[in-house]
């Protein structure tokens, strides 16, 4: 099997995996109903996209693996996702912090991804971008409402941009098999995007009076498959089921 | 209606008794979730594509495929595609209409949805009673293709098909 390829595939798919799961626990426990059906709307789309990606990585592996036990079945080690998507929702305002430093990230990984030369690839990014758009359209608007809000909902959102800002250097970081799949025009050069990242970041939290974080000292690890306490509890709701009743369905 | 997809003219009327589970008046080829079927060798190939990735009807779509075809005698193979992507223009004018008769505004063009959904503009007509006096409730609606608006005339609560291009 083509393992660059295949692991490129999670790199990809773990971030929206585990991402779309922290705003699952939101289902029901929204701060109003519509901000409610917003996130687990979104956690939706996550969820849509990263089957498609799992599907395609179980096809390349081409054993007994499905997109199920790729999604479910594998150890923590074994979790590719950056560390900013398993943050915890503290509050409403880490909640939109993440997702705002997120879907920046993705719509613009989705932008180039269209160009691929894994035709796979391309076709799930130009389905993917168009619901992705949405996302940044929610989470940057709310990243202003509350920064240009109230005294409380200013701190808050500045606390949560603050305490966030630690994990998005590791959005540019690159592994072995991002390299790979850069070198063949398969996979998307991260590092070009970086500078056009904190500048449309900067923009909105201007925008919105949030200061822009001065930090020298970034968090990593996500991507070698090393997570924050957080990641176990995530991945023990996430796979009890598939676990304690293997290959079930309802 | 299905100009953008290769259909076979026999197979339209089976395909057409396929509604969409979560908006019963329109049929999969109203919403243009239908990008090609054939009739080969015996076997009716069929090529669907989902409107959002996380859409849980799709499934329930290939099913009801399936069962449509083997009441009328036919063998069915049916493929999940996602290029090219599915967008809002593929949906007919009967789709549009059935739509709003159903109570969900059917989608404006890009730009205007996006000035609709930013809240700009009052251009989203209420299902209602026709009025433009309308408000966004939420970007996102009890479905993940729609948004929650409301009339500021009658007061009614509407859904809104989101542009998706």
């Amino acid at each position: 099997m083509n393992t660059n390829l295949y692991n490129y595939l999670l790199g990809i798919a773990d971030n929206s995996l585990i991402l779309g799961q922290r705003l699952g626990e939101l289902c029901g426990h929204g701060p109003s109903l519509e901000t409610d059906i917003a996130l687990t709307n979104i956690s939706l789309d996550l969820f849509g996209q990263v089957r498609s990606y799992y599907q395609y990585a179980a096809k390349v592996a081409g054993d007994n693996r499905d997109e199920d036990t790729i999604a479910m079945m594998r150890p923590e080690r074994e979790y590719v996702n950056v560390l900013l998507v398993e943050q915890p929702n503290t509050d409403f305002g880490y909640v939109i912090a993440r997702q705002f430093l997120f879907d920046v990230y993705h719509y613009m990984f989705l932008t180039e991804l269209q160009s691929s030369k894994d035709e796979t690839l391309a076709a799930i990014a130009k389905k993917s971008i168009k619901e992705v758009s949405y996302h940044v359209r929610f989470s940057s608007d709310w990243i202003k409402r509350l920064g240009d809000g109230t005294e409380e909902s200013h701190k808050r959102i500045q606390n949560a941009i603050n305490d966030l800002w630690t994990y998005t250097d590791e959005l540019f970081h690159q592994t072995e098999a991002d390299k790979k799949m850069i070198a063949d025009g398969v996979g998307v050069d991260t590092s070009k995007l970086k500078e056009q990242y904190y500048k449309q970041i900067s923009n909105v939290l201007d925008e919105a009076t949030i200061e822009v974080p001065d930090l020298k000292y970034f968090q990593k690890g996500g991507k070698q498959g090393v997570h924050t306490e957080h990641m176990g509890y995530i991945l023990a709701e996430l796979q009890y089921m598939q676990r304690a009743y293997p290959n079930m369905s309802w | 209606m299905i100009e953008h997809a290769d259909i076979d003219t026999e197979l339209i009327p089976i395909l057409d008794k396929v509604s969409d589970p979560e908006i019963p008046v329109l049929t999969i080829l109203d919403m243009g979730v239908v990008r090609y079927a054939k009739l080969v060798d015996d076997v009716v190939l069929i090529k669907i594509t989902p409107t959002y990735s996380g859409c849980p009807a799709m499934d329930v779509i290939a099913d009801d495929i399936t069962a449509a075809f083997k009441k009328a005698g036919y063998k069915v193979n049916i493929d999940l595609i996602l290029s090219p992507a599915w967008t809002t223009d593929w949906i007919s004018e009967e789709g549009r209409d059935a739509l709003e008769k159903y109570g969900i505004a059917p989608p404006l063009d890009a730009d205007a949805d996006k000035e609709a959904l930013l809240g700009n503009k009052k251009i989203v007509k209420c299902t209602n009673c026709g009025s433009h006096n309308t408000k966004l409730v939420s970007q996102f609606g009890s479905t993940a293709c729609k948004a929650l608006f409301q009339c500021e005339d009658c007061q009614e609560p509407f859904d809104y098909f989101k542009c998706l291009k």
